[in-house]
């Protein structure tokens, strides 16, 4: 632990253009008082600049928890104990002071939060919460902080900007309102947007206007961004990679459209075959995961999702899988002694692996 | 007020019968809320009817109001041919136990201080009837719970999908007719969300049920759904068969809410027929839109949008479009 700062100031001198975020075996531990809560059990993952990373589970999947110790949102304390590494551009977010943190937080490393009703201030106007940041950060004047609010507004799609900075929250809906958050993370800049649930809290047309936008403005401001959800169908069609989670350990990582195409973890393809799909015909029984996510205060033995998989054996529970590289496609790894869908053919018949064909 | 027309409604075997019911709530500083503004529809026996629509667009008013909670401010809810609206109150409690309700949160519609025995034991009760244990056995296990483990547990031991089983027992011991489902699996995640969809599926089988399911969600209404009625701002837009849904849609409405289903990025699934809503904001129902509610966010819309409601209009079998443009 002592010389990890040392080592990785050299790994980003050494390679400057080398991966934006690098996660090396996290575990956040909550201490509760039933036990220790093991939330984020060894995660490890990289992030390029401009990219864009799913991450998709259950809920108490601990991806929320990971996102925010990513953030540096959770630090080691009384109550938490954080082990391993996150190294953003270099720096050791845990060994960084909290002063130095909050210099990366709104400035380098944006966040956007599932409730944009909680997220905002209900007694300041929206207007206040755009120049902030703005003033802090760049230390901007008060009317440049303001130009460069309306002009945030307008990119994130609000109509009539110069009133709507004048308003409360509360007079915005839902979906103006997590626009709001999300020009708030985007005003300086960030080289990392963490998005977690995004949509979760919004209608089905505005849930699709603010992913447009994100991925919109990921291309146009080559951020780097982690998109939690809980719904692989939000995930699908947007992110460069996604990776899935369960019972706080990341179970299989892949491009996306390797993964859609054949998901080679149970939980994976479980997953997918559990969603519903509009080109289906109705009244078809939906192929559910029977029982529920592990009690992370006691674990099971071996493979997590062991209990619940249709495809385990004695191996399962004996030892913990470790992510390996699919053969042939090293970006494809997954967690398993079991794999699904290992042989299946490259770019056909997407439709009957994914869509509960059997 | 006019409605949208009442051709799509059918002759016989109907559970439940709606005629041009309006609901209204008077809102701060003057003003009526337009939640619900004369929509007519039937559910046959042994039917699915899906309500579809954004929220705000009423559906969870209109199904409230099926109960009587509170009443319709117009309108008639007929369930098995008799009327529900403006009967008295004793009268009401007696023909409303035909139709039973569960709700979107299940653990808040639970009450924390009771045991599941006593929950799913509560409606019987409260009409002052003796319940046996074998019965509130029965119907657990019905529901796919163990009664033996969740017998003396409380809402909070349980997990939402457990809860939300417990609360479709609760229903069941009354031996509806009929089920409204209010956004029954939106809150929870996708792989309990199936299994309660695949439970609602095989419920309604077992004991013979017809259902109404009121949901934002177009997948999982079409995947549990015989037929989907569209709602926008208090109105029909459309009655589709589900099976029909993803290909013969017609309303403007339909065709964005199609478009804006994340799934659609799923393989297998691209379909690139793109609507897009000039605007993303839904009218105040404060003060609805003239003519067609949706034609200030329709890409279609003209001056006839404006001047003239449109009414139901027969598209196909067993579908209808209220739009003036929708054959284009």
């Amino acid at each position: 632990m002592t010389n990890a700062p040392a080592l990785l100031e050299e790994q980003a001198a050494a390679s400057p253009s080398g991966p934006l975020l690098v996660v090396d075996e996290l575990r956040t531990t909550i201490h509760t008082p039933r036990g220790d809560l093991r939330a984020v059990d060894g995660v490890s993952l990289t992030l390029d600049r401009g990219e864009m990373l799913g991450i998709v589970g259950e809920s108490g999947s601990g991806k929320s928890v990971l996102g925010r110790t990513i953030m540096g949102l959770h630090t080691t304390g009384p109550t938490t104990t954080i082990q391993g590494r996150v190294a953003f551009d270099g720096l050791d977010i845990q060994q960084l002071e909290p002063a130095r943190l909050r210099e990366l937080w709104g400035d380098r490393i944006g966040m956007v939060f599932q409730d944009p009703m909680t997220a905002l201030n209900p007694v300041k106007k929206i207007g206040v919460h755009l120049t902030e940041t703005l003033r802090k950060h760049r230390g901007l004047s008060r009317a440049e902080a303001r130009d460069r609010a309306l002009e945030l507004l307008a990119q994130v799609g609000i109509p009539d900007p110069r009133r709507r900075i004048g308003q409360f929250p509360h007079e915005m809906s839902g979906g103006m309102r997590q626009r709001v958050v999300i020009a708030m993370a985007l005003a300086n800049e960030p080289d990392l947007l963490i998005a977690d649930e995004p949509t979760t809290a919004l209608d089905v047309t505005v849930q699709r206007q603010i992913l447009d936008l994100l991925d919109r403005l990921q291309d146009e401001l080559g951020m780097a961004v982690i998109l939690i959800s809980h719904n692989l169908g939000v995930v699908a069609g947007r992110a460069d990679r996604v990776a899935v989670m369960y019972a706080g350990r990341v179970v299989e990582t892949a491009e996306a459209a390797s993964l859609f195409r054949a998901p080679h973890h149970p939980y994976a393809e479980a997953l997918l075959d559990a969603i519903p799909r509009l080109e289906l015909p109705p009244h078809l029984r939906l192929d559910a995961i029977d029982g529920a996510p592990p009690n992370m205060l006691r674990p099971p033995p071996g493979c997590r999702f062991a209990p619940r998989c249709r495809y385990a054996q004695d191996d399962c529970v004996a030892t913990m899988p470790t992510l390996a590289a699919t053969p042939g496609v090293p970006d494809h790894r997954f967690a398993c002694f079991h794999p699904v869908h290992l042989d299946a053919p490259e770019p056909a018949a997407p439709t009957a692996d994914t869509a509960g064909g059997r | 007020m006019a409605g949208t027309g009442t051709l799509h409604l059918r002759e016989s075997d109907q559970v439940l019968s709606v005629e041009e019911l309006v609901v209204e709530f008077p809102a701060k500083g003057g003003g009526t809320v337009h939640a619900v503004s004369g929509i007519s529809f039937d559910v046959v026996d042994g039917e699915t009817l899906g309500i579809l629509g954004e929220s705000g667009c009423g559906k969870s008013s209109a199904g409230r109001a099926l109960m009587q909670l509170p009443p319709p401010t117009a309108g008639s809810v007929r369930l098995q041919g008799a009327e529900l609206t403006g009967t008295s109150r004793r009268e009401l409690r007696g023909r409303r136990a035909g139709m039973q309700m569960i709700f979107q949160d299940p653990v808040s519609s639970l009450n924390p201080r009771r045991r599941v025995k006593d929950l799913v034991a509560e409606g019987p009760r409260t009409r002052g009837e003796k319940v046996d244990e074998a019965r509130i056995r029965e119907v657990l296990t019905a529901v796919g719970l163990d009664p033996d483990v969740v017998w003396d547990r409380r809402p909070h031991e349980l997990s939402g999908g457990q809860c939300q089983r417990v609360c479709i027992a609760r229903a069941l011991m009354l031996d509806p007719e009929l089920l409204i489902c209010d956004e029954p699996v939106s809150s929870l995640d996708v792989s309990v969300q199936a299994q309660i969809l695949n439970l609602l599926e095989e419920t309604k089988r077992r004991y013979r049920l017809s259902m109404v399911f009121i949901a934002h969600d177009l997948a999982v209404v079409k995947n549990i759904s015989d037929r989907i009625m569209v709602m926008y701002l208090g109105k029909v837009c459309e009655i589709v068969p589900s099976g029909a849904l993803k290909e013969s849609a017609r309303h403007p409405y339909t065709r964005l809410l199609l478009e804006s289903v994340p799934e659609a990025h799923l393989p297998g699934a691209r379909d690139e027929t793109s609507i897009s809503a000039t605007s993303a904001e839904l009218p105040s129902p404060l003060d609805p839109p003239s003519g067609c509610r949706f034609r200030t966010r329709c890409p279609l819309a003209t001056d006839v949008c404006a001047s003239e409601e449109p009414r139901l209009r027969p598209a196909g079998e067993g579908h209808y479009v209220a739009c003036h443009h929708a054959d284009l």
